[in-house]
Order: structure tokens, then sequence, then C-alpha cells
């Protein structure tokens, strides 16, 4: 037996990096670990291979690069795409100003995103896209940076900053649609994943006051109010997407005669009123966290039930739900799709439009794949970001 | 105290600042507000179908439908279109039905898979999840059914499996068992077996209680059950069943059971796609509970199998039944993307009707009600499960 000196510490075992020794921990450990082992690698051999050979010799990805701008922006009018990237610029702009201002979550929003931009100009390398695109694609990238550098320590930006965020939304539907000397492009051009965006922005943002009001109104104390909120927000609930887009549809033009309003107006209609009800129960969940205490304190201050709601109550509960308002935002991003079903042509309906093609017979697999490589790239984004801005509520 | 009050009849409190006038002021006014929204909505919904020369009833549902429904329960071109709309109904209920068993089926799995002390399974359920969680259903619906079942091989080169089950593009064929004259004493046969089996399980749960240790009460009753249940099938005369093999009929499969391309695409997207949801739910709730409670249940003699049976599923099920509700909900729902693909679900059998008759208010009316009907049943079956798994051990 080893001497050993009273006031020596025995060191920890060092942590093996020994790879036969992480084998037989990891997958082999047991008898029937072993044999799921064998199991799990000849089922990714087969997958893989069939993969592997299919992606590499037998798909025809030529369809992809020959129809990327309408996969991207639908019919918008080729001689108007700059404005989209300069609503993809400025959106860049605010988020590197944010980024550099607050720092924390908004620095690491910033990388995720200038991440994905990124990483999509450098796929599209590999690919005959054309060269504007990268390099439009580079240039936001750029953008993002300096803005960052540009707003670093600029804490007096902060309101100028805000305040763009919040007007980015109507800016960004107005500049695309067109005014005063802009030629105008009108609703039903707009297509492909610029539109599944626009869709799920407008579902979350024109849905969020309608959702505040409802969820204030379903915990109310008056009654009627009470039983209305209810009501609506169970039987929304209730019911699938596909009937209230298929509802808006059908119903606007009866119980509207007098407005022509166009199908993706009518969708975006349907989509706000379908989210409401569910960002109403995301909504009510802060509510009931927030304790009865801070009602009682702020009556006790005097303060009546609008600014009570909208002094104390709303600011914390809101706070509270983000992770599940963005979880909201994410599978309503999935949910447009399903605008494709009524005819319009988002990356979905884009993408069932180009396998109709004639000239692209027989490509569903592939067509279908790149959509969604697409949809699963945001929406995986999306989702690391929500769990970044849960640890960092949690934090904070 | 009440010579102290400050309030006197000339100060008491205007009608416009007393918080009770103002409480009812304000629900009638709000009140009055959804009525008249409601009432410029019907007038205008009525002059809307005077122009397009339509009234509003139900007559309609007895009418001959005149189209036809590919699959479903018995229904011929000439029955009323309400007869059409229960066929709707029918295969809604049939698709998700089969589609929240083998949904949950898969997602308890994967939910475990994701737990396992071997990392290639763990990371390969990992991957299988977030895959499927971040593609919309109805992409991969389309993909199921025009990217894979569509370009299956013909009806005379399709796969065929232990010569009797079928695969091809115009869908899935699986041999029928048919009941035989035999049938009748199988199943008295079986009759005895289980009470048999279930005083076999009395016996044994009063000695398990006896000896206070924790056991599976069923230990002896279950193969004993199937042991009767098979000696019956081979020493009746006669099998009680037989198999009937679908079978090659000029251009088709004729008998069997038959799933047509459309069912298997939506079965299949729905499948994949919620059990990704499961598989969350199942392994949160797993994770829920304290990792005392597996060391305690170790420390107490309890073999693996036992303390997953006794100590976790019952403490994890708790956490697991609400959000498992939504999950089935939602697939509930989501079977009506089968519009999208032409498997005649409620909606899309709605869907026809409506461009039939024009009637689109009272169809839609019909459809969102039977849907509320069966989220509201569904919600209050699982609601009533919630209650019973949380009384147990309090």
């Amino acid at each position: 037996m080893e001497e050993r000196a009273p006031n020596q510490a025995i060191k920890p075992p060092t942590e093996s990096k020994d790879i036969l020794r992480w084998l037989k921990e990891n997958l082999f450990n047991t008898w029937y670990n072993a044999l799921f082992t064998c199991l799990a690698v000849g089922f990714l051999y087969v997958i893989f291979k069939g993969i592997l050979t299919w992606v590499l010799t037998e798909a025809n990805w030529n369809v992809i690069p020959a129809n990327l701008q309408i996969f991207l922006v639908g019919a918008y009018p080729r001689e108007e795409i700059w404005r989209v990237w300069v609503v993809i610029y400025t959106l860049g702009i605010l988020t590197g100003l944010s980024a550099g201002i607050w720092g924390g979550l908004a620095l690491r929003l910033a990388l995720v995103i200038g991440g994905v931009g990124g990483g999509i100009g450098i796929i599209l390398a590999f690919f005959p896209a054309p060269l504007s695109s990268r390099l439009g694609l580079l240039g936001g990238v750029v953008l993002l940076a300096a803005s960052l550098f540009l707003g670093r320590g600029r804490k007096g930006m902060r309101l100028w900053v805000l305040g763009g965020w919040l007007l980015s939304f109507p800016w960004t539907m107005v500049w695309l649609h067109g005014f005063g000397g802009l030629p105008v492009v009108f609703t039903s051009n707009w297509g492909g994943l610029l539109l599944t965006l626009i869709l799920a922005a407008v579902g979350i943002v024109v849905s969020f006051p309608l959702g505040v009001l409802l969820a204030l109104g379903r915990r109310s104390t008056l009654p009627a109010i009470k039983w209305v909120s209810t009501a609506y927000i169970e039987t929304v609930r209730g019911v699938p997407l596909v009937t209230i887009l298929f509802m808006a549809q059908i119903m606007v033009p009866i119980f509207l005669p007098d407005f022509r309003i166009d199908k993706i107006l009518r969708a975006m209609l349907g989509i706000t009123l379908f989210s409401a009800a569910y960002m109403a129960e995301n909504v009510r969940g802060g509510l009931q966290a927030i304790p009865k205490g801070q009602h009682e304190a702020a009556q006790a201050l005097g303060l009546n039930y609008p600014l009570t709601m909208l002094l104390i109550i709303l600011p914390q509960a809101l706070r509270s739900v983000i992770p599940a308002i963005v979880g909201q935002f994410i599978s309503l991003f999935k949910d447009t799709s399903l605008v494709a079903v009524i005819g319009l042509l988002d990356l979905l309906g884009i993408a069932k439009t180009v396998i109709a093609n004639p000239d692209w017979l027989g490509l569903q697999a592939e067509v279908y794949l790149f959509a969604a490589v697409v949809y699963f790239v945001f929406s995986y984004s999306m989702s690391y970001i929500s769990q970044k801005i849960e640890e960092a509520l949690e934090v904070g | 105290m009440e010579n102290n009050s400050p309030q006197s009849a000339s100060d008491k409190i205007p009608f416009w600042r007393d918080i009770r006038v103002l409480r009812v002021l304000f629900q009638v006014s709000f009140l009055i507000g959804v009525i008249l929204l409601a009432g410029i909505l019907y007038t205008n919904m009525l002059r809307g179908l005077r122009g397009l020369g339509l009234t509003l009833n139900l007559d309609f549902l007895n009418d001959e439908a005149g189209f036809g429904i590919a699959e479903g329960i018995a229904y011929e071109p000439s029955d009323a279109y309400l007869r059409a709309f229960w066929v709707g109904v029918v295969n809604t209920l049939r698709v998700s039905v089969i589609g929240i068993v083998c949904a949950t089926i898969l997602g308890l799995v994967i939910g475990i898979a994701r737990l396992s002390s071997n990392w290639l399974v763990r990371n390969i359920a990992a991957i299988y999840v977030e895959c499927f969680r971040n593609i919309p259903l109805l992409l991969q619906i389309l993909f199921w059914y025009t990217a894979v079942i569509l370009q299956l091989p013909s009806v005379r080169e399709s796969f065929t499996f232990f010569g009797g089950v079928f695969i091809n593009q115009r869908g899935v064929y699986l041999p029928s068992p048919q009941p035989t004259s035999g049938v009748k004493i199988w199943i008295g046969c079986l009759a005895v077996g289980f009470i048999f089996a279930l005083a076999l399980y009395l016996v044994r749960l009063r000695k398990l209680r006896q000896m206070e240790q924790p056991g599976f009460a069923a230990k002896w009753a279950l193969p004993a059950f199937l042991l009767v249940a098979i000696l019956g099938w081979f020493l009746i005369p006669g099998k009680p069943f037989t198999l009937e093999l679908p079978a090659l009929k000029g251009f088709n499969f004729a008998g069997g059971i038959y799933f047509s391309p459309e069912f298997a695409a939506l079965l299949i997207g729905l499948v994949i796609y919620t059990g990704a949801f499961i598989a969350e739910v199942v392994r949160s709730g797993i994770q829920s509970v304290a990792k005392g409670q597996w060391e305690a249940a170790k420390a107490i003699g309890l073999s693996e199998f036992q303390t997953l049976r006794l100590v976790i599923l019952p403490q994890a099920l708790r956490v697991i039944a609400p959000p498992l509700t939504s999950q089935y909900l939602n697939l509930t729902k989501n079977s009506s993307l089968a519009v999208a693909i032409g498997f005649p679900d409620l909606f899309n059998v709605g869907n026809t009707m409506m461009n039939q008759t024009g009637q689109s208010i009272p169809i839609f009316a019909m459809i969102m009600m039977s849907y509320l009907f069966i989220s509201l049943t569904t919600s209050a079956y699982m609601n009533w499960y919630n209650r019973r798994i949380n009384r147990i051990g309090r």
C-alpha cells in the first residue's frame, strides 16, 4: 500500500478519454444495449445508404436553382425585388443595433440570424445561384455586423431603436405594397417564403392585442364579458385551422358583401382570428401567475382597472409569456402552410405549382425535400432562439 | 360605528362613479355592441344569400347527394346528404382513433429511447423528434402521398409479404379473418378461460397482499388465459377463423382488408408528426419524476421493470396526461388536412356538399359542431382520467 502524507489530498480519478472505454460505457454497457447498438447501426446503414445514393446520384436538383426566385418571393415582380432586400437590410440593421446596445440575449439572437444568413450564403455558393442574391445576402450579414459595432455602448439610441422595431411591421407592409411613386405590387403577387413569413408575422402581431383583450375578458369578473370571451376562445380552439381558413374564404364575401377583400387578406383575417384564441390562452397563463397581492397593492394605491392592468399586471404577465408566444409563432409559421389548401402560393403552394409544371414532372421528392429543409432551418433556429430567451428570462 | 360614517344623503356617490352601476352599464353596452355587430353581419348575410338566390334551411340534407365517396361505411351516391356527412364523420373518427393508438405507441417508444443509456439510440430518437417536429404536417402528408405512396409499383408488380399482404400504388391490402361455424364454440371456450384466469388473478392478488410484497398480479392469470385460448383454437374441430386473402381479380385486388393510399398517407403523416410531439411529452413526464424515486425504489429492492410500473409511471402519468390530451385533440383536428389529398373525412365531404348545394353556412355549422363535439368529449374523458390518476395515492 502506498504511503501518503496526511496533508496530501487524493486527486479525483481523471476522466478517461479512451475511445474503447467510451464505447463500452455508452454503447455496450449491458447485453441489451449491445443488441440495440447493433440494430441501430444496421438501421442507420440502410437509411443513410438509401438517402445518400438518392441525393447524390438519382435526384435531379436542377429544379431548385431554376425556380429559386419563385420559391422565395413568388410572383413578386423581378424589377421590384430590391424592395424585399431593403426590408431584409432594415431588419438586419435593427437587429444589429439592438445587439450592440443591449448585448446579452439580443446579441445571441443577432449571432443566430447572422449565422443562418451566412450559412445560406455558403450553401448557395454550391448552387448555380445568381450572383446578385449571394452578394445581397453577404451585404445583409455585413450590414448586421456593421450596425452591431455602431450600436455598441450607445444607450441613448434605445428609444429610437425600439420605435424602429414598432414601426418596422407596418412599414414593411406598406413598403412591399408600394405607395407614392413606387409601383404598387398587389398582395395577390406576394408569394413563396416571403408570403409564409408575412402571414406568420401578421398572425402574431395583429392577434397580439386581440389576444390580450380576450385573456383579460376571460379573467374578468363581469359575467357577460367572461362568457363571450370564453365561448370565442373555446370554439376557435376546438376546430381545425383549415375550417377557419375556408370559412374566411367563403363567408367573408357573404357577410361583408360591400367590401372587396382579396384572398390573401381573407387568409390573414382567418389566421389572425385563429391565432388570437391561442394568444389569449398564453397570455392568460401569464396573468394567472401574477400574485393577487399585485392587484391589491395597485388598488391600495388608488389605480383603477385599466391603469392597474397597463402599469402593474400586463408588464409582468407579458414578460413571463414571451417563450410561449415564440412557441406559438413557430407553430403558426408551420401552420401557414395550410393556406396552400385554399390556393394561396406560399412556400408550400409554390412547391405544389412547381411539381405540376410539365417541365419538372416527377420531381415531387426533390421539391418537397427542399421546402422541408427551408421550413426546418427557420423553425429549428427559432426554437433555438426561444430556448435562449427562456434561459435569459429565468436568469434575469 | 354607524354614527362615525362620513356619508350623508347629500354626498352620496353619483351613479357615474358607483362601481356597481358601472359594472352593469359596461356589460350592457358590451352586449349591445356584440348584438349590433351580429345583427349587421346577419342582415349582410341575408342580403348576400339573396344575391346568390339561396335561402337558409336544412331541407337539402334529405336530398340525394349524387357524389361518390371512395371509402368508409356503406354508402351509395343515391343516399341523402345527411348520410354522406355521416360517412365523413365515421372516416374522421376511424383515422383519428387508429392514429391516436399508433402515435401513442410510437411516441412512448421514442420518448423512452430519448432517455436510453445507449448513446446511439438516444441520439437517433432526438434527431427523429427534431426533424419531424419542425416540418409542417401538411408538407409531410403531401410528401408521403405524392412522393412515396403514389410512386409505389403498379398493381401487377405490388410488393408482397407472406403471400397475403400486398402494397402498391392503389393502397394496402391485408388478409381479413372471416369467422366460421366453429367461432361460437371458441368464444365459449374463451369465456371459460377468462373466468378461470380471473380466479387465478384474485388468488394471487390476495397472496401478494398477505405477503405485503409488490409483484405482477396477473403473472399466473395471463399465461393461463393464453393457454386456454390456444388449446381451444387447436382442439375445436374446424378453425374458428379463416383468413381471406386479397386476390388479384381483373385490374385490382378484391377481398381482405383494404386501406386506400389517401388513408395510408394521412395516417403515416399524422402518426409520425404527432409521435414526435408525444415523445417529448413522455420524456418530460418521466424526467419530472425526481431521481430520488429511482434510487429509493432500487434501495427497497425493486427490479427495473417494477420501478417503472409501480413508482415512476404512476407519477409520470399525472404530468403526461394533460399535454397528451392536447396532442390527441391536435391529431383529430389535423386529420382535416385530408382535404389536401382527397381522403373523404368529415371536412372534405362537407366541402364537397358546399360546392354542390351552396349551403355553406349550415354546412360550416355542422362541420364546426362535429369537431367541437369530438374535442369536448375527448377532453371530458381525459379530464375524468386525469382526476382518477390524481386521486390515487392521496
